[in-house]
């Protein structure tokens, strides 16, 4: 599969009934890591990221793949905030993004179940989705993402609605993840998921991209006083 | 999917494919509910091998299907319609089969006193002038035919009665019968279904015997000028076994509870005898 | 009063006697409007899978019109169907008036809005849930429809079951299309529209019961079959 990175953006917006929910947005992604999009609640996190990913078409501006779209897109794959589960079994769940792409069921089966094993949900491969925990099922949308292989994983807000162990065993995934190669794009406003996965921060804030920094120096000191505030915990209008 | 569905219209279709001998033809309420048919399709299918399919419907709807080409031969019973078909060029003639007859059926107690009157004309007027409800076919059938055109003899047009007391119930025999069982009314009945109905309820035949009850039944070969599909050789087949001396006999013998119902009266050369 | 007792027994000995004529009615009955059923199921799901997915110019107004075409009168549908099948009509030389075959389109067009409009609510429900899903997937339209109409599949067995109810009761059409000719097309909904007719209420009533006991029948082989109500959710 060819290369989808470096992205270009150009004054790309996101409109709807008439209001702006994020743009223009001009970025250029490429190269390795995690980053992490921060921003107060409605800063346009999520539009972003559908944007990007072509969950939503752009009222203005250009999205270019380094490759046909078609393509990009099935080098990519999405994490839902709420994670949707189709109505079968945590094997067949997993295995649906190869029954698309034509694999036979026996194949996709049993690469579905090496990677239920790899998030943890190995015991309950049999068990109906609908029936998993919040924890679990998003779990089960992290496999079913990566069984596809993306060159580039989105997530927003993987672990929003999670408990503390929950999280803490989808980050050890992200974190394997990062490792294999895999580009991460992660909406959060747990500042300290961020501290803990960026390598770099894109910071939202009234739909533009306010600041953008290597971690490290972002998380040292931002520079935008409204990224200053929300690193503080201060309410962000 | 495809196979599937080839498949499922091959059954369809086989579902409804016409054997080599058999004919529809297009039958009265009035006849069927008499029973008769039930005596003699078996016979028929004896004798000639010829499998008829009876459906049962109004006059109107018989003479419908007669003019669409849709049923091979009707049995019904209006002269004037009848005739009016063969002249429009639908059928090729009027045979004249048997004829039973009608019969004025009401409540037991007799409120407008028809049981005493000296003719059909008589007793409905009595029914009209005691404003007592009568309830009619108002189907445009035969039997609705007939009704019409007894109240003309009397004098009286229902088309202006008062609703209080003449009710249409646009329905076939059985069902009007259960409509004046229920309300305790007056009806006109062929006395082949008044025999056959189940439903009594008080009602029994307050006048009957008059000439102008009685009631023709006629076959009507559809022409195959007009419509050339249809099986006009197994029409000429059935009618030629309907009047044979065998079916004939068949039909003067056949009784409901020990009544006879109909009278055999075809003739060899198919002119009706006048009177 | 006393004739529901009459007809709750008379039902009992047609049934308990394996009446022949009764035997082919209730046969015949099944065969049509199963056939009818399946063949509107595979033409009204993937008609309301689609309309929830696709859109298009006036796609509130086609919505409209096929919730509007489950209110299509039965007897009306019949008089189309036969002016459509007469002798003298467009397909006459078909020749399948007053046969099974009549009565299966007749009510294979009276049952496929309602099995459309079901399977449409249905799926419009579902789609909203999985909308984003299937897109990020890059599952092409047909997958997104096989998913949702497999995903679907005990709300759609639902509208099946619902057309099948519609259809094994209905009269009007199939009585007009079909003739009633005995041995040939007479089920049991035009026999008790004829016994009714006739003043055989017992026997009328009778042949309703079995008319309801075969409902009643189908339904529970299709829940026992499709394992509904035993597991936990799906």
């Amino acid at each position: 599969m060819s290369a989808i990175l470096p992205l270009t953006v150009r004054g790309a917006t996101l409109r709807r009934r008439g209001a702006t929910l994020v743009g223009p947005v001009d970025l250029d992604i490429a190269g390795e890591g995690v980053t992490i999009v921060m921003g107060p609640n409605g800063a346009g996190k999520t539009s972003l990221l559908r944007l990007l990913h072509g969950l939503a078409r752009p009222a203005a501006g250009r999205i270019d793949w380094a490759c046909p779209p078609a393509d990009a897109l099935a080098a990519q794959a999405f994490v839902f905030q709420t994670p949707v589960v189709l109505r079968r079994n945590v094997r067949d769940n997993i295995a649906y993004p190869l029954i698309l792409r034509g694999a036979l069921k026996s194949e996709a089966r049993r690469r579905a179940e090496g990677w239920a094993e790899r998030v943890g949900l190995g015991e309950a491969v049999d068990r109906a989705a609908a029936d998993l925990s919040g924890g679990e099922k998003q779990k089960l949308a992290l496999a079913r993402a990566l069984i596809r292989e993306p060159q580039l994983l989105f997530l927003d807000e993987p672990t929003a609605n999670l408990d503390g162990r929950s999280m803490r065993e989808i980050e050890t995934i992200l974190a394997r993840t990062l490792a294999e190669g895999t580009r991460i794009m992660m909406a959060t406003h747990n500042i300290g998921q961020a501290r803990r996965l960026a390598s770099e921060v894109i910071f939202l804030y009234r739909g533009r991209v306010h600041e953008r920094n290597r971690a490290g120096a972002f998380f040292a000191g931002p520079e935008t006083p409204e990224a200053q505030a929300f690193i503080k915990g201060d309410i962000v209008e | 999917m495809t196979r599937m569905l080839a498949c499922l219209t091959a059954l369809m279709l086989a579902a409804g494919a016409a054997a080599a001998d058999e004919m529809r033809m297009a039958v009265t309420t009035s006849f069927h509910n008499s029973g008769l048919a039930e005596i003699l399709l078996p016979e028929i299918k004896a004798d000639l091998g010829l499998d008829v399919h009876i459906l049962v419907v109004g006059t109107g709807q018989a003479l419908r299907l007669g003019r669409a080409g849709d049923v091979d031969a009707i049995l019904v019973h209006s002269r004037a319609a009848e005739e009016t078909f063969v002249a429009e060029g639908y059928g090729t003639h009027r045979r004249e089969i048997m004829y039973n007859d009608f019969v004025l059926v009401g409540p037991g107690d007799d409120p407008a006193g028809v049981a005493g009157a000296g003719g059909i004309a008589d007793a409905l007027a009595r029914v009209a002038g005691a404003r007592a409800v009568f309830v009619s076919r108002g189907d445009d059938s035969g039997t609705h035919r007939r009704e019409l055109s007894l109240w003309q003899i009397a004098g009286i047009d229902p088309q202006a009665a008062d609703p209080a007391w003449y009710r249409a119930a646009g329905a076939g025999m059985g069902a009007t019968l259960n409509v004046a069982a229920g309300m305790g009314a007056y009806v006109l009945s062929d006395r082949a279904s008044w025999l056959n109905f189940g439903n009594r309820d008080g009602l029994a035949v307050l006048f009957q015997g008059d000439p102008a009850l009685f009631n023709q039944y006629a076959y009507l070969p559809v022409d195959p000028a007009r419509h050339a599909h249809v099986r006009h050789d197994l029409a000429v087949q059935l009618e030629t076994w309907l009047v044979s001396d065998k079916a004939q006999a068949m039909i003067g013998a056949y009784e409901i509870g020990g009544e006879r119902l109909f009278v055999p009266n075809a003739t060899a050369d198919g002119v009706p005898k006048e009177g | 009063m006393g004739e529901i007792w009459q007809g709750l027994a008379a039902a009992f000995w047609l049934l308990v006697g394996f009446d022949a004529d009764l035997v082919e009615i209730t046969l015949r009955s099944l065969q049509v409007t199963l056939t009818a059923v399946v063949i509107a199921c595979a033409l009204a799901m993937p008609l309301g899978t689609w309309l929830a997915i696709q859109r298009f110019r006036f796609r509130r107004h086609v919505i409209a019109l096929l919730n509007a075409l489950m209110g299509l009168p039965p007897v009306v549908v019949g008089l189309v169907v036969y002016l459509m099948l007469s002798r003298s009509g467009p397909f006459g030389a078909l020749n399948i008036l007053f046969t099974p075959t009549a009565m299966i389109v007749a009510q294979v067009i009276i049952v496929t809005p309602l099995v459309a409009s079901i399977t449409h609510q249905a799926m419009r429900e579902l789609w909203t849930e999985y909308h984003d899903l299937l897109i990020s997937m890059g599952a092409s339209k047909r997958q997104r429809m096989a998913t949702l109409i497999w995903d679907a599949r005990r709300a759609l067995l639902t509208a099946a079951l619902a057309g099948f109810g519609r259809a094994i009761g209905e009269v009007g059409a199939v009585m007009i299309v079909g003739g009633n000719i005995d041995h040939v097309s007479r089920i049991l909904t035009t026999a008790i529209a004829l016994e009714t007719s006739k003043g055989n209420f017992a026997l009328a009533l009778g042949l309703g019961f079995v008319l309801i006991a075969l409902a009643i029948a189908v339904n529970f082989a299709v829940h026992g079959l499709g394992r509904t109500e035993r597991e936990g959710r799906w």
